[in-house]
């Protein structure tokens, strides 16, 4: 046998072992495919899956780092232009993948996307819908992860400031049995929906100096039938609509639905509030001015009158 | 829960007799579950305070749970049950098909996709006191209803039941399709509604929107009323029934177009309660035969009682807490309806 042919025999038996023993380290490093590690250096390119979640990112200023958003964002309004990639029941994994992010913000529910993006090398992160802390923690988490800690922490104090005055404006006055309603067929009374004892909604409605009127029954929300709404009597009506304030006709005819409950309090008293404004129903660093418009409705009389207008945040 | 005078004997002064004792036996049964649900409830009302008519309507907490909350929903299972037993009666004998529902020919399919496009999109009209979701979903069952009507029938011909039942059967799938694509384009918390009004709700809240179904239904049940010997021969089958005199194009006609305007008024008012439409007609031919004569009315009598029946465990059984009706009806009609159909084959 010729030594060239030896020295080639050599030269790719090395080769061979040491590629073989990439591999495995590779296989070590991660078992599930062969993909780069993951690093965590602050993600540049965001896509999110969860409005909440983008709005938090632009509220950190971590804006132009999100390269991708849910069908569902309109908040802020840049969110526009950014490329759209499903949403909760329909994710586009191909868009995904083709915006090349280093970070993906999934829903908690959505294993199995996260699953596929961390076989492919990229950082997930799963929100998970709960209550006012887990908001502020998201706000922390994302924050870290887009390098952007010092923004979070202060968008984290902003929030907690805001909340924390609120609270204090409704401090020792008479706390109304409030029914916080969600949702309702337009022009009837059916189909309604109301905050249980828990969530962000139930949260906001404490902080705002207002008493859950189910707060009993330990669900995000709750369906009362007419009877139980009579029974349970609330002392002040609020509906909570996304979108922008209807014209003064629908306005009046929606709050006449409720004539229907003669008997309740907040019927008899004229204390059911029709709220609009998607900001109302975001678990996000705008729930300050939902605490905000929220304690105005409950407690008009916390308010002195030059200061109508709230927070402009 | 059979009432004493619906037995399957045979008696033998005739049809009459028979249809007096159902009307009388079905009719108390149902009097009875009408007159005791409004009395039981997640809270205790006291009946006295209920009628006490010094006491200013506003005042009156019992009054408004007796008279907001409890009747309407009697009275609207009353109605609802009613109408779609019957309609299921005749739908399973124009089809003579004994899985034929109200629902088989795409009325609910199209009453749902009417519901769920003023759920997602927000728009609508309010006519009288119909409010949007309701008017949205009479007009979806009337347009699904009129389109399988135009795409079955030939002037002067006979219906063919096959054809009957697959144009029923494709428009159900279409507006299914539909549906899911609007659901699919709806946010969370629509299609969670949008569900929810699958599953059916008689809590209408005030005695309005049953008096406005009323009309339509009291059609229907005009119509009915004609049906009963021709549909007895029809469901032998049209050869047979034409060779006695039954006129079959106009039966067929009568017969579709009577349960579809009953199944329209009856979802439009309460959402598409299934079960009732299959289970009360078959229950009720058990105790009482298969004369249409007898099967109509007592279905009638009997639907109501059974709605009222569910309704009644939908509010009590998870209070504060509510379970659909639709849940109800289907968890008491899915069990016992396998049983009668490996107890029959």
């Amino acid at each position: 046998m010729a030594a060239r042919q030896k020295e080639l025999i050599a030269a790719v038996c090395v080769a061979a072992m040491l590629s073989g023993a990439s591999l495995v380290r590779l296989a070590q490093a991660n078992p599930t495919g062969f993909a780069p590690q993951i690093q965590n250096n602050p993600a540049r390119r965001i896509v999110s899956l969860v409005p909440n979640v983008t709005e938090i990112l632009f509220a950190i200023g971590a804006g132009p780092q999100v390269a991708g958003v849910s069908s569902y964002d309109d908040f802020p309004p840049e969110t526009k232009a950014l490329p759209r990639v499903g949403a909760l029941l329909d994710p586009d994994t191909e868009r995904i993948f083709a915006l090349r992010p280093d970070l993906v913000i999934v829903y908690g529910s959505q294993t199995e996307l996260e699953g596929q993006f961390a076989r492919a090398g990229i950082r997930v992160y799963a929100y998970r819908h709960a209550g006012i802390g887990n908001v502020l923690q998201t706000i922390r988490d994302v924050a870290r992860l887009a390098g952007r800690t010092a923004d979070g922490d202060r968008a984290v104090r902003d929030l907690q400031a805001q909340l924390d005055t609120v609270r204090a404006r409704v401090r020792g006055r008479p706390r109304p049995r409030t029914m916080l309603v969600i949702g309702r067929d337009t022009g009837a009374l059916r189909g309604v929906y109301v905050s249980g004892g828990v969530g962000f909604l139930h949260e906001l409605l404490d902080i705002a100096g207002g008493d859950d009127l189910f707060a009993d029954i330990k669900r995000e929300s709750v369906q009362p039938s007419n009877e139980t709404m009579i029974v349970r009597a609330p002392d002040v009506i609020v509906e909570l609509w996304p979108g922008s304030q209807p014209s003064a006709e629908t306005l009046q005819r929606e709050r006449a639905v409720w004539n229907l409950l003669a008997s309740v309090p907040a019927v008899r008293n004229n204390r059911v509030h029709l709220l609009y404004g998607d900001y109302l129903l975001a678990a996000g660093p705008r729930l300050g001015r939902a605490a905000d418009t929220l304690a105005r409705a409950l407690h008009p009389d916390a308010f002195p009158v030059a200061d109508l207008k709230g927070p402009s945040r | 829960m059979m009432p004493a005078a619906a037995t399957t004997r045979r008696p033998a002064s005739g049809i009459q007799a028979r249809l007096a004792a159902i009307v009388l036996g079905y009719g108390a049964l149902a009097a009875a579950v009408c007159l005791l649900a409004p009395l039981v409830g997640s809270t205790h009302i006291s009946l006295a305070r209920a009628f006490d008519r010094s006491i200013p309507f506003a005042d009156n907490v019992d009054a408004q749970i007796f008279f907001v909350a409890r009747m309407p929903r009697v009275l609207t299972g009353a109605v609802v049950g009613a109408t779609l037993a019957t309609a299921g009666v005749v739908m399973q004998a124009l089809l003579r098909n004994p899985l034929a529902t109200p629902f088989t020919l795409g009325v609910s399919a199209g009453a749902a996709l009417g519901a769920i496009l003023v759920i997602t999109f927000g728009a609508g009209v309010t006519v009288g006191v119909l409010s949007p979701v309701p008017v949205a979903s009479l007009a979806g069952a009337l347009l699904a209803a009129a389109i399988v009507y135009a795409l079955a029938t030939r002037p002067g011909r006979t219906i063919s039941t096959a054809v009957l039942l697959l144009a029923g059967v494709t428009l159900n799938s279409f507006f299914s399709a539909l549906i899911l694509f609007v659901q699919y384009m709806a946010d969370f918390t629509q299609t969670y509604r949008t569900v929810r009004w699958l599953m059916g709700d008689l809590d209408v809240g005030s005695f309005e929107p049953i008096v406005a179904s009323l009309p339509l239904v009291l059609l229907a049940f005009a119509m009915f009323a004609v049906l009963p010997r021709s549909l007895n021969l029809l469901s032998v089958g049209a050869d047979s029934a034409s060779t006695r005199g039954v006129d079959v194009a106009r039966t067929q006609r009568l017969a579709f177009l009577s349960s579809s305007l009953a199944t329209s008024a009856a979802v439009s008012l309460a959402g598409p309660i299934g079960f009732v439409g299959i289970v009360v007609p078959h229950l009720v031919r058990l105790m009482v035969g298969v004369d249409h004569r007898l099967v109509l009315p007592a279905s009638a009598l009997f639907g109501a009682a059974f709605l009222v029946g569910c309704d009644l465990v939908a509010r009590t059984v998870l209070a504060p807490v509510e379970v659909p009706v639709g849940v109800v009806t289907a968890m008491l009609g899915g069990p016992f309806f396998l049983w009668l159909l490996v107890r029959k084959s």
